[in-house]
């Protein structure tokens, strides 16, 4: 039995021009959580939907279980659950009438009940969809696509524009999920998310995977743990980067607006030195903070562009 | 096209679940299509606006245009006599008449009457002259304004002193089963099945398209043969209650009498429901958006609220275009179901139209299938 997800070389055009998916190859295990993590229009929706059966690919082969969707989709649909970033459920009917309908698609559901409990959703079975909070509407997507009983969660943006106790609980849910042997494909452009709830990640940035890793993993090649960041008053750019990439310590430099950002292995060695820099140079220092190197410092790294522009 | 010989045929058997099968229920074959039926016709009880389109709105319209049409004295005619010397003699000759029963006339200033006759409010002025005749002012195009020119001429030729040579009498028949309101709701279900096909389906296929629920539900394994089943005998559902309200409410409030049998009328609705889903289906299986299926709809639905006789009869228009009323499905359902309705034809006799409706439905449908875009 193949892994439950893997494809290659992926290619998606829309109307002969748009290049959504520029030739991405996946492969992902059983009980992994794997997360693509990009910007929007980076092409992770059109990835996942090709791989969910739903969208067909320009060209590249998808594998699921190592069956093609040409095979026997049925099968397929049966072993995978599946959120789409934007499906409005229907506002007049019940959370229970819902998850009922979509139990009926598959040969052996899970209980309304299980689903319900799980979910967090018992309280609201009759409520209609239409009277549900996001955080709730989120969570009876998720328990439509785990109502099938499926081996494969796709969850496209699960946590879009959901209150961060909302977040927390989803997270939640497809732990449970992978805790029970299922495997997990997501998308988000939450560096936070991608880091604590992922195996592993792709970082997808104009149709293809700019890195691949686990998150320590990806931080771990940008260089250093660590960012220090500060401002300097008056500060010049006329002392350029330079200045600042020979201190001690310091693996590399890029402006963030006017500030300086230094990725660094060890902060005990280059903040003394970045200290008497400052002084030497007559400047004064505005602000100085250190914190953790994340993801987003990876990405930022990597394409010089924030994973959110807002 | 599976690549690898290998590839079992049911390849389920040897994959063992990795999440632990929860105590299971499972699920035969029309399990997926009875739970869509029953969704859609929920849904629907819970939209009182559609339950008010679907199944108020003819009901009213049939009472409005019943009662109007009714109550319409069938013969009288309103005149205007022209003030002066002759005016008064000319009332007494009016009101002398044979006619005078359907006879209203009333007196007015020249310029009043000529005034209300532009209006509609008279259909004849009479203008006595100086010399002893009478001018009549009437509208060629006014079926009622001709009448009354005759109405009113033999009324006067007759007070004059002429004798009528030929003896005639005659007999009113407004027995039900030959009224407007009779030929009326026929025509109002045909309107109503089409309405509700056309929006049944037609808007709410392209409202679950663009709340990308239509693709939700193909990621699953729900058979798509069994989503547009359900949807297609959801109308026929809501048909049985459609024709039935209209037809007891002719009956019982019109007393219009249902010549045919009940069972042809079903079946000829169901014809009916079935030809304006397959036209309602492929209106809607490209558009993404509701807006865009509305215009279309109502493009579609246009030239047979005007040419397939729902209001009045299609025989009004000229000849040349009646073989392209003809085959419109409104006018073959609205003339097979007054067929039926109004004279108990029987549906073996009605097989030409019912032709017309089933080719209609069958092409759509096809054609529909053809270019369906779920996602």
């Amino acid at each position: 039995m193949g892994s439950p997800i893997e494809c290659t070389n992926l290619r998606k055009t829309y109307d002969g021009k748009i290049e959504a998916v520029r030739g991405l190859s996946l492969r992902i295990e059983a009980g992994e959580c794997f997360g693509l993590l990009g910007p929007n229009g980076a092409g992770k929706t059109t990835t996942i939907e090709i791989l969910e059966g739903v969208l067909a690919a320009t060209s590249g082969e998808v594998r699921i279980f190592g069956h093609s969707w040409d095979e026997n989709p049925r099968q397929l649909r049966e072993w995978i659950g599946i959120s789409l970033q934007e499906t409005r459920l229907s506002e007049k009917l019940s959370v229970r009438e819902t998850i009922e309908l979509f139990a009926s698609f598959y040969r052996e559901p899970r209980p309304t009940a299980h689903v319900l409990e799980e979910l967090q959703l018992t309280e609201k079975a009759d409520s209609w969809v239409g009277k549900l909070s996001g955080g709730q509407k989120q969570r009876l997507a998720v328990a439509t696509a785990l109502v099938g009983n499926p081996r494969i969660l796709f969850l496209d943006e699960p946590t879009t524009g959901l209150d961060p106790q909302s977040r927390r609980q989803l997270w939640d849910i497809v732990r449970a999920f992978q805790k029970k042997g299922g495997t997990v494909l997501l998308t988000t452009h939450y560096m936070d998310e991608a880091e604590r709830l992922c195996d592993r990640l792709a970082i997808v940035d104009h149709g293809v995977i700019i890195a691949e890793g686990t998150p320590p993993d990806l931080i771990d090649r940008l260089g250093g743990h660590h960012v220090v960041e500060f401002e300097t008053s008056g500060s010049q750019n006329g002392y350029g980067l330079d200045v600042w990439q020979k201190l001690p310590g310091v693996e590399s430099v890029r402006h963030e607006d006017s500030a300086v950002c230094l990725n660094v292995r060890e902060p005990h060695l280059t903040i003394p030195a970045l200290l008497a820099a400052v002084n030497q140079q007559g400047q004064q220092l505005e602000h100085l903070s250190t914190r953790q190197a994340s993801l987003e410092d990876v990405f930022v790294n990597l394409t010089g562009r924030h994973l959110r522009e807002d | 096209m599976p690549t690898e010989t290998t590839t079992p045929q049911t390849p389920e058997v040897q994959d063992r679940a990795p999440v632990p099968a929860a105590p299971a229920r499972v699920n035969g074959r029309w399990t997926g299509y009875r739970q869509l039926l029953w969704v859609r016709l929920l849904e629907l009880k819970r939209e009182p606006e559609i339950v008010f389109w679907v199944f108020g709105f003819p009901l009213l319209l049939s009472l409005g245009l019943g009662i109007a049409f009714r109550n319409k004295p069938v013969d009288t005619t309103s005149v205007a006599v022209v003030a002066g010397n002759d005016a008064a003699k000319t009332m007494t000759m009016l009101r002398g008449s044979s006619g005078h029963s359907v006879i209203h006339a009333a007196v007015l200033e020249r310029e009043a009457a000529l005034k209300g006759f532009h209006f509609g409010k008279f259909d004849l002025v009479v203008e006595p002259n100086a010399d002893g005749s009478y001018t009549y002012y009437y509208d060629p195009a006014r079926p009622e304004s001709v009448l009354s020119r005759a109405e009113i001429d033999a009324a006067l030729q007759a007070a004059a002193g002429r004798k009528d040579i030929l003896a005639t009498s005659t007999q009113a028949s407004s027995e039900p089963g030959s009224r407007y309101i009779d030929f009326l709701i026929p025509g109002l279900i045909g309107m109503s099945l089409m309405n509700s096909g056309m929006w049944g389906i037609g808007f709410s296929l392209v409202d679950m398209r663009q709340r990308k629920l239509m693709k939700r539900f193909v990621a699953t394994p729900m058979r798509r043969s069994d989503f547009l089943l359900a949807v297609m005998s959801s109308r026929l559902v809501l048909m049985v209650i459609e024709v039935g309200l209209l037809l007891v409410f002719g009956m019982l409030v019109f007393h219009m009498p249902v010549a045919g049998s009940i069972m042809s009328v079903v079946v000829l609705g169901s014809i009916g429901a079935v030809a304006f889903g397959g036209v309602g289906l492929l209106t809607a299986c490209r558009a993404q958006k509701v807006e865009s299926v509305s215009g279309l709809i109502n493009l579609v639905m246009m030239p047979m609220w005007i040419f397939s006789g729902v209001f009045f009869p299609y025989e009004h228009f000229p000849t040349m275009a009646q073989p392209f009323i003809k085959v419109l499905p409104l006018t073959a359902l609205n003339d097979a179901l007054r067929a039926t309705i109004l004279e108990g034809a029987s549906l073996a006799s009605q097989s030409g139209r019912l032709l017309v409706l089933v080719l209609w439905g069958g092409l759509s449908f096809l054609l529909a299938l053809r270019w369906f875009r779920w996602t």
